[in-house]
């Protein structure tokens, strides 16, 4: 398999405060990864740091080889990494449809036109089709402000997934939507992303969610790479379970979603 | 736009260069000057539709209208084509400076920033003996290629160029507003992070909306010297500007013709306001632009959506 992004000693210090530090991480083509780990572990300022949100203070961060430290994210983008956040970051007084367009617009267009409309049929009829690739058509109308949390988590995902990236990352896809509700968005998210061919890494704190979608899981802890292995392995280790789960687990229904 | 909207456009601007012959000139002088101002307010709406007020468009209105004054008076040229090309170079060309800061700043910051290099320019001509300190210096009458047909009481050029650049920058801003890069205005207004996450440098978008926004302000600042015939350091003090996002709020920024509506209103009510209460006009204005943040608070426009839907219920 052949490594899409690399990271060598990755660290990131908040004054005194250490976010990360020593994270070497490769993730090859195809995968799907996840990331666990409680508050404050690194998580976050990780997914940061390689999407260009975040400088880190020391390391190297290597995308097809290349390094992308000191990247703005539109350059780490165009590279092809995208991601979605943990408040979903959208358009909220612009309708569904209209944020697709924008967004089909950005992403096929590195110098955006300025004369020709931006609404054709031909770009409706694209964001139709994304719409109910992601089961929210009909939503389209609606202003995003309006919509419940899991809809607007599922626009967020779609709108970093329409430039085709290489690898998508996920912080936290499911916080804020019902329990009811996250295996179907998660089973939506998968279809898409497989048909993208995407690597996939996600944020997660629903032990269930990671268990049934993630083959590889990053444990973090206090900044660090505690655990990296298949998921089956790395929720059976003891430290992980006493560090960063902080439960007991239902490792029998666990594995049996993990299936 | 459609082919039959273009058609309306070009009869509605033939209709009001015709009524522009007929009536006096007082009214025709005073709908130039608003539709002048009305250009610099449609470059405050390209900005406020992403998210950026400034309250500097003084700097470009005064930079058009002194390289006019100024180039007019040292080349000895009347050319109005000209004078506007002049124009543009001379405001587009700081604004491609200026810019490279002030793409950098948002909000407030913008704001004053935008002020600051406003009142720079003011400071700088009323020290300038060479371009008459405080009093300004007097612009002469354009002509074009030499031809400058009168009206009874004034010339007629200004106000013929003036409807048809409207005309022009309507049609382009319209098209602009619609297109991926005006619409993205919107977008960074409503969230940069993910403007910069689909790939788009949103400090370059500002500044291409800068400049062109100064374009704007140049010409409106050109033709207004044009039109009055006198140009003063006031025109890029402080007050100017914000007369201009005064207007904008009047008008409104739904649509590339709430400007002109605002800057038209704004105009007559300021002369009228000013003939029945030489005294107390600024307390008419007042009054006024609260009554329309309170009933219309998104402008003067916004009437025509609300008449539509009365209509449709």
């Amino acid at each position: 398999m052949s490594v899409l992004l690399e990271t060598r000693d990755l660290a990131r210090n908040f004054g005194a405060v250490t976010a990360a530090a020593d994270i070497n991480v490769k993730i090859n083509a195809g995968e799907i990864v996840g990331i666990i780990g409680s508050n404050g572990a690194g998580k976050t300022t990780f997914i940061n740091m390689v999407t260009g949100f975040l400088e880190p203070s020391s390391g190297e961060i290597l995308f097809q080889g290349k390094s992308i430290v000191g990247k703005q994210p539109r350059q780490v983008m165009r590279a092809g990494m995208c991601r979605s956040f943990q408040v979903a970051q959208l358009f909220p007084e612009l309708s569904v449809n209209e944020n697709i367009i924008i967004a089909l617009s950005m992403a096929e267009n590195k110098r955006l036109p300025f004369f020709s409309p931006l609404r054709t049929p031909k770009m409706e009829e694209k964001a139709q089709s994304v719409l109910s690739e992601y089961d929210i058509s009909e939503y389209a109308e609606e202003t995003v402000m309006t919509l419940p949390q899991g809809v607007r988590k599922l626009l967020d995902i779609a709108m970093a997934l329409l430039s085709g990236p290489k690898v998508l990352l996920l912080d936290e896809p499911t916080s804020g939507v019902a329990i009811e509700d996250k295996f179907d968005l998660m089973d939506t998210v998968m279809r898409a992303v497989k048909k993208s061919g995407a690597a996939i890494l996600f944020v997660e704190h629903d032990m269930d969610v990671i268990a049934r979608y993630s083959t590889r899981l990053l444990a973090f802890y206090d900044g660090r790479v505690l655990a990296d292995g298949p998921t089956s392995q790395v929720i059976r280790d003891e430290k992980v379970q006493k560090l960063v789960i902080g439960h007991h687990l239902d490792l029998d229904k666990l594995e049996a979603l993990n299936a | 736009m459609k082919n039959s909207t273009y058609i309306s456009l070009f009869a509605l601007t033939a209709v009001l260069i015709a009524l522009g012959l007929i009536v006096p000139y007082w009214f025709s002088f005073l709908i130039t000057i608003a539709l002048s101002k009305g250009l610099v307010v449609l470059g405050l709406v390209l900005l406020m539709r992403a998210g950026m007020v400034s309250f500097g468009q003084g700097l470009y209105y005064c930079a058009g209208a002194y390289g006019v004054g100024a180039f007019s008076q040292y080349f000895k040229v009347d050319d109005i084509l000209l004078l506007l090309l002049v124009a543009v170079l001379v405001g587009g060309g700081i604004a491609a400076i200026v810019g490279l800061l002030l793409s950098r700043y948002r909000e407030i910051f913008f704001a004053m920033f935008s002020m600051a290099f406003s009142m720079i320019l003011y400071g700088i001509l009323v020290k300038s003996a060479n371009f008459g300190s405080s009093d300004g210096f007097n612009v002469i009458s354009p002509t074009l290629f030499g031809w400058a047909p009168q009206v009874e009481g004034g010339p007629v050029l200004p106000f013929v160029a003036i409807a048809l650049i409207v005309l022009i920058a309507g049609i382009v801003m319209h098209r602009y507003f619609n297109s991926p890069m005006g619409m993205a205005g919107e977008a960074i207004r409503e969230n940069e992070i993910r403007v910069e996450y689909l790939g788009i440098s949103v400090q370059r978008l500002i500044y291409y909306k800068y400049v062109m926004a100064a374009i704007l302000a140049s010409i409106g600042g050109a033709m207004t010297a044009m039109t009055v015939g006198h140009i003063d350091p006031e025109m890029a003090y402080w007050t100017t500007s914000g007369e201009f996002v005064f207007i904008t709020l009047m008008g409104g920024t739904a649509h590339v013709a709430a400007p002109f509506v605002g800057a038209i209103v704004f105009e007559l009510m300021r002369t009228f306001a000013f003939q029945i209460s030489p005294y107390t006009w600024q307390l008419i204005l007042g009054v006024a632009l609260l009554a329309i943040i309170i009933f219309l608070p998104k402008g003067i426009w916004s009437l025509k959506s609300k008449i539509m839907k009365g209509d449709q219920a």
